[in-house]
């Protein structure tokens, strides 16, 4: 489950102000400004949600608290059952495990090959080496490139690293799902081979949230969404 | 797919040749100043030794009869010092040994120079009696006598080697902090270079201490493997400052085989394991406080 009661968020490092400012959000000599202005939301275990709004309404700053990479200033997160802002550093790292994670820019580690960016959290969790190798065999065939296993990254399409990205999304078998824009750089054809492998983990019982602004996207996979605008929760259902 | 595959890209985003040169080059520093101060406290234990025991008594008109009538001057003074507690072997320098001592003033004859050259009388001075009251004793025995103790001397060189393990020590620590900052800076490079690699691995749910154990081991590894090098090179240089220093030690002669003192033995290998033990402490915290700025 991921909750949201009257969540709050402003940005307080310079760079992420900075590109705030570039977005027109806010001015060079003003406060940060709030990004996320008391969102309050629910989605239940095994549910999937689109969360859409246009480019920069706030939607990659709500997927931000969903994956853990911010803390909000104000107001209460639970994810997967856990209430966010009692945890420590170290109890975030874990329960971030449990959240897999799919980014439009794919985010994969250039110096790693396919195989080894897909076994990426389970190492980090300390898997025995024979379960990652079955595992991660066994993935990597599920998303089509067993045969490409060796390949670095940029030496893959970009639907190839995107399938590589969400092969390392779900490895560690995750409670929650989330995608930022993952059909941005990807043909029609490979969108719809990545809409389908997401589907199939929700299927699987995985809680998704996909954000986008591809309506086109949405028509053609219908569930609930959740429509964010000048960082507020403007729709529900 | 090794289950060690580096990861966080560290061979290449760590430089493996700053730290090595400059770790070593603070090593061999290190050793040099710790060498130091051993043999300053060395020669200073065997100078204080010899110095502060020994006690010189000079008698004018040594073959002019006593105050008390009774035999020669030097006579009487070596009665005084015999009879003297915490006075020992009194014993007064014959004429060939003034003459050595005197060679390098007053040339091979200082004896036929007609000069009124004193009888030199030598011994150990345990310090439990009063100089002073020794002083006027001999004085009343022999007047003009002059007694001399190697105490004030010894205070000086026990002063000297004090201020030079003072500053050895400002040296240490100097070398420790020029050493601990090489390597903050080399992390913060580390961790710039490789800023959205370690962004991910946060991402994916690594530990604090994952990342951090991670920079360290590197850090460790280039520290200790630099120290190691340092503290070797200054290995021969301290061969041969110490066979420079042997005629002064008294340990050996200058054409024998020259040797370190068995503590700098003890302090070599030492030297890599602090620098390694600098090297894994300073990355830590640097990692750590750079990681508290991710969520």
């Amino acid at each position: 489950m991921v909750r949201f009661e009257d969540v709050w968020l402003k940005y307080r490092r310079a760079g992420e102000a900075s590109l705030v400012r570039l977005t027109g959000a806010g001015s060079a000599n003003a406060a940060p400004p709030d990004v996320v202005s008391g969102v309050s939301f629910e989605i239940p275990d095994g549910g999937f949600r689109w969360l859409i709004g246009a480019s920069g309404a706030g939607k990659t700053s709500v997927l931000k608290l969903i994956y853990l990479a911010e803390r909000p200033i104000r107001g209460d997160i639970d994810i997967l059952g856990t209430r966010v802002g009692k945890l420590d550093r170290r109890e975030l790292a874990l329960l971030r495990r449990r959240i897999g994670v799919v980014y439009q820019d794919f985010r994969l580690l250039p110096h790693l090959s396919a195989y080894d960016n897909v076994a990426l959290p389970m190492r980090l969790a300390r898997r025995p080496e024979a379960q990652i190798k079955a595992d991660v065999t066994e993935l990597l065939r599920w998303v089509g490139l067993s045969e490409k296993h060796q390949s670095r990254p940029y030496e893959l399409s970009g639907g190839e690293q995107q399938r590589i990205a969400i092969a390392r999304a779900v490895i560690g078998r995750p409670k929650l799902l989330v995608a930022d824009e993952p059909t941005g750089n990807l043909d029609d054809e490979q969108a719809e081979r990545l809409m389908l492998l997401i589907t199939a983990l929700n299927r699987l019982g995985t809680t998704v949230v996909v954000a986008t602004h591809n309506l086109g996207l949405v028509a053609r996979y219908p569930a609930p969404h959740l429509e964010i605008a000048g960082g507020r929760l403007v729709a529900d259902g | 797919m090794a289950r060690r595959a580096d990861q966080l890209g560290l061979h290449s985003a760590m430089a493996d040749r700053l730290i090595p040169m400059l770790v070593g080059a603070m090593s061999f520093l290190a050793v040099l100043a710790i060498a130091g101060v051993i043999a300053a406290a060395a020669l200073a234990a065997q100078w204080q030794g010899d110095t502060g025991a020994a006690l010189t008594v000079q008698v004018p008109d040594a073959n002019a009869p006593a105050a008390s009538g009774a035999g020669d001057r030097k006579g009487a003074v070596l009665g005084v010092l015999a009879a003297t507690p915490g006075v020992t072997g009194p014993k007064a320098l014959s004429d060939a040994e003034l003459d050595r001592l005197l060679k390098p003033w007053l040339g091979e004859d200082a004896q036929n120079l007609a000069l009124p050259v004193p009888a030199v009388i030598t011994a150990s001075w345990s310090g439990a009696g009063s100089i002073a009251s020794l002083r006027a004793a001999l004085d009343e025995a022999a007047p003009g006598t002059l007694a001399e103790t190697g105490a004030r001397w010894a205070a000086r060189v026990a002063a000297l080697t004090a201020s030079l393990k003072t500053s050895a020590a400002a040296i240490l620590v100097i070398v420790a902090l020029v050493a601990s900052a090489v390597i903050a800076i080399a992390t913060h490079a580390g961790l710039a270079q490789r800023r959205e690699t370690i962004a991910i691995i946060h991402g994916l749910g690594a530990l604090d201490s994952d990342i951090a154990g991670r920079f360290a081991l590197r850090a460790t590894l280039l520290a200790g493997f630099g120290a190691i090098i340092g503290a070797g090179l200054a290995v021969p240089v301290l061969l041969w400052l110490a066979r420079l220093a042997a005629p002064f030690a008294g340990v050996l002669p200058q054409t024998g085989a020259p040797s370190l003192p068995p503590l700098l033995w003890v302090v070599l290998p030492a030297i890599p394991i602090a620098a390694a033990l600098i090297g894994w402490v300073t990355t830590q915290f640097t990692v750590r406080g750079w990681l508290r700025g991710l969520a």
